[in-house]
């Protein structure tokens, strides 16, 4: 099972320039999560800070015992391999092919022999479908495939923490189903805790179990997914509608001027997305163990929420009890 | 996106630092950031210099890297070193043999011919050497490698980059350097006796007997010492300046740039300390 990730009141700038101020939120173990936000919002910054990258200011990041932003760099290193970072264009050494760069963190940290490296890394690479292509170097082979090559690297040493950075930029809508899936199968088989950055709806509203949102320096708001899909916030109201009115601009925030005149101007109304069910594993995999911990979890949390979470949690929750979330029917639904 | 806006606030720094050397990254832009820019810097350099010393003794040593360094460092720097020691060689004995002749010591061009070679000319030309051809490759790859976070998915991976990339590199220049430094020393010392013995028509057995008149082995073990440190600072500052660029594929030639520049600076103050030291300690043979 994957390991509980915790970060406390964690502030991060670069010179005067703040990005997000006093973060507090718990990844539950096992669970997806995902991190929303505009454009500029800090969301691969904090990605970083959680793995002992960036330092911040202020704050910790508690994850099993070691505080990744302040404990001494041999603990953060051990810590680390715990990790399972996916960058956003991949990050592959440019210099080794696709099946030396997966085979990098084996060869490093295990003494394990050539031939059972070759067997856990073509599995690997058969996971993320890239079989066929582990001889080409990473300048030879496509975005989305340098995508899912460093996501295979960062399974290899079977993570309990596994961060995605924007796993869907620079990929058609189809791949990103795909990638959508191959994460939810992933926690399936192995339970990792799983991080996604993204600004993507589609993965917002498909694969999640808990979902946060940064803006404006600040965390809007982190919890079960029904919490933020539902919130009336005017920040992820407009995010989830991809609306224009609202107070996220083309630069980070919009001037009260503009703000104005759109109250006054009267913009159509954002028609809403419906509260679509999670996705499933893939048949054959079984349920995902996360399913049980986290309905016991939100259900034990369930007076706190909203009302309108409440309601939809209580609408998915108390239709079947056994299965929670049915069928996603893809594509057209969403 | 989000890694434009982690260099904006860099960029902003550099534009109040223009015509600052080492360019302080500091995230403390006023007037203190200037004044104290270059001595954060200085900081880090010696900050690394520590590490690499520590991660030296820790295992895994990455043996493969330090050969394959060691080879391309080596195999860029030797032909150059030996076209320029010749010259070189020349260029002191010719110099010391006039000199000599005016002031009636013509017998002596030999030692002090060769002490110049050795002790001055051959460590800083294999410095030269080396942090032109082989640092300032050290700093691009790393600085390519770190503007397209090769560097971070290592540590991210719990592989420390300083040990795994840094340490064979830094050896790597050091052992060169060492070995090198040989090598252009009886280069450099053969050309200077070829000039003085056939062009300047010195006589063979005055040119060998006082140089054993006034050479001493200290004066090699100088010379090689001084080889190791300058091939030690040389892949210092690369692996430094490489693991630090500022901004994209600009910054990287920035930082190749500002490496061999800083190299050379550091080179020949060290020389000078060094020099200095030697000098009080070991007294003149010919004295």
């Amino acid at each position: 099972m994957g390991i509980e990730v915790k970060v406390e009141g964690l502030t991060k700038s670069f010179g005067k320039q703040q990005i997000w101020q006093d973060v507090s939120l718990t990844l539950p173990a096992g669970e997806v999560s995902v991190m929303l936000g505009p454009s500029g919002t800090g969301k691969t910054v904090f990605l970083k800070s959680l793995i002992g990258l960036l330092k911040p200011e202020r704050g910790r990041v508690m994850v099993d015992g070691v505080d990744m932003a302040r404990s001494p760099e041999r603990d953060v290193m051990e810590a680390r391999k715990l990790f399972g970072l996916m960058f956003q264009d991949g990050a592959l050494f440019g210099s080794m092919n696709l099946f030396d760069n997966i085979a990098f963190p084996l060869r490093e940290h295990t003494k394990k022999k050539e031939s059972e490296i070759r067997r856990i890394v073509m599995e690997r690479i058969e996971v993320v479908g890239l079989l066929g292509a582990e001889g080409k170097l990473p300048g030879e082979i496509s975005g989305g495939m340098r995508k899912r090559a460093g996501l295979a690297r960062a399974l290899v040493l079977d993570p309990q923490i596994i961060l995605c950075d924007e796993p869907d930029s620079g990929l058609d809508p189809v791949r990103t189903a795909f990638i959508s899936q191959l994460l939810i199968d992933l926690n399936t088989q192995i339970d990792a805790t799983m991080l996604i950055v993204t600004h993507n709806l589609d993965i917002a509203a498909t694969v999640p179990d808990n979902m946060g949102m940064l803006f404006r320096r600040n965390l809007v708001t982190f919890g079960p997914r029904e919490v933020l899909l539902t919130s009336e916030e005017p920040v992820v109201a407009q995010f989830l509608t991809a609306s224009k009115a609202g107070p996220i601009g083309m630069s980070e925030e919009k001037d009260a001027a503009t703000l104005a005149a759109e109250a006054s101007g009267g913009a159509p109304a954002p028609v809403r997305r419906e509260l679509v069910p999670q996705l499933e594993p893939s048949p054959g995999l079984g349920e995902r163990k996360a399913v049980a911990r986290r309905r016991e979890r939100v259900l034990g949390m369930l007076d706190t929420l909203p009302a309108s979470a409440q309601a939809a949690i209580r609408s998915a929750y108390g239709r079947d009890v056994l299965e929670p979330t049915a069928v996603l029917p893809r594509g057209g639904a969403l | 996106m989000t890694l434009q806006e982690e260099r904006r606030p860099a960029r902003h720094v550099r534009k109040k630092a223009t015509g600052l050397r080492p360019g302080p990254r500091s995230s403390n832009a006023g007037g203190a950031g200037t004044l104290l820019g270059p001595l954060r810097q200085t900081g880090k350099l010696f900050a690394l210099a520590l590490e690499v010393v520590r991660a030296v003794f820790r295992r895994p040593f990455q043996f493969r890297e330090f050969v394959e360094q060691f080879w391309f460092i080596a195999s860029v720097t030797i032909l150059p070193a030996a076209l320029v020691s010749i010259p070189f060689g020349a260029v002191i004995a010719l110099q010391v043999g006039s000199l000599t002749q005016q002031l009636g010591a013509q017998s002596f061009t030999g030692g002090a011919s060769v002490l110049a070679v050795i002790q001055q000319a051959s460590p800083l030309i294999v410095a030269l050497l080396i942090a032109g051809a082989g640092g300032s490759a050290i700093c691009a790859d790393l600085g390519s490698r770190k503007i397209r976070e090769e560097l971070d998915a290592m540590t991210v991976m719990g592989v420390s980059p300083v040990q795994r990339l840094v340490v064979p590199r830094v050896l790597a220049t050091m052992s060169v350097a060492l070995l090198l430094n040989g090598m252009v020393s009886v280069v450099g010392t053969l050309g200077g006796y070829f000039f003085n013995v056939i062009l300047q028509h010195g006589t063979p057995g005055a040119y060998l007997q006082s140089f054993s008149a006034l050479a001493q082995l200290p004066d090699l073990y100088i010379s090689e010492l001084k080889a190791l440190i300058f091939g030690f600072i040389a892949g210092i500052v690369a692996a430094y300046r490489g693991l630090n660029p500022r901004g994209g594929p600009k910054g990287v030639g920035d930082a190749v740039n500002q490496s061999v520049v800083i190299t050379f600076i550091l080179l020949f103050f060290v020389n000078m300390v060094m020099t200095g030291i030697y000098l009080q300690i070991v007294p003149p043979k010919g004295g």
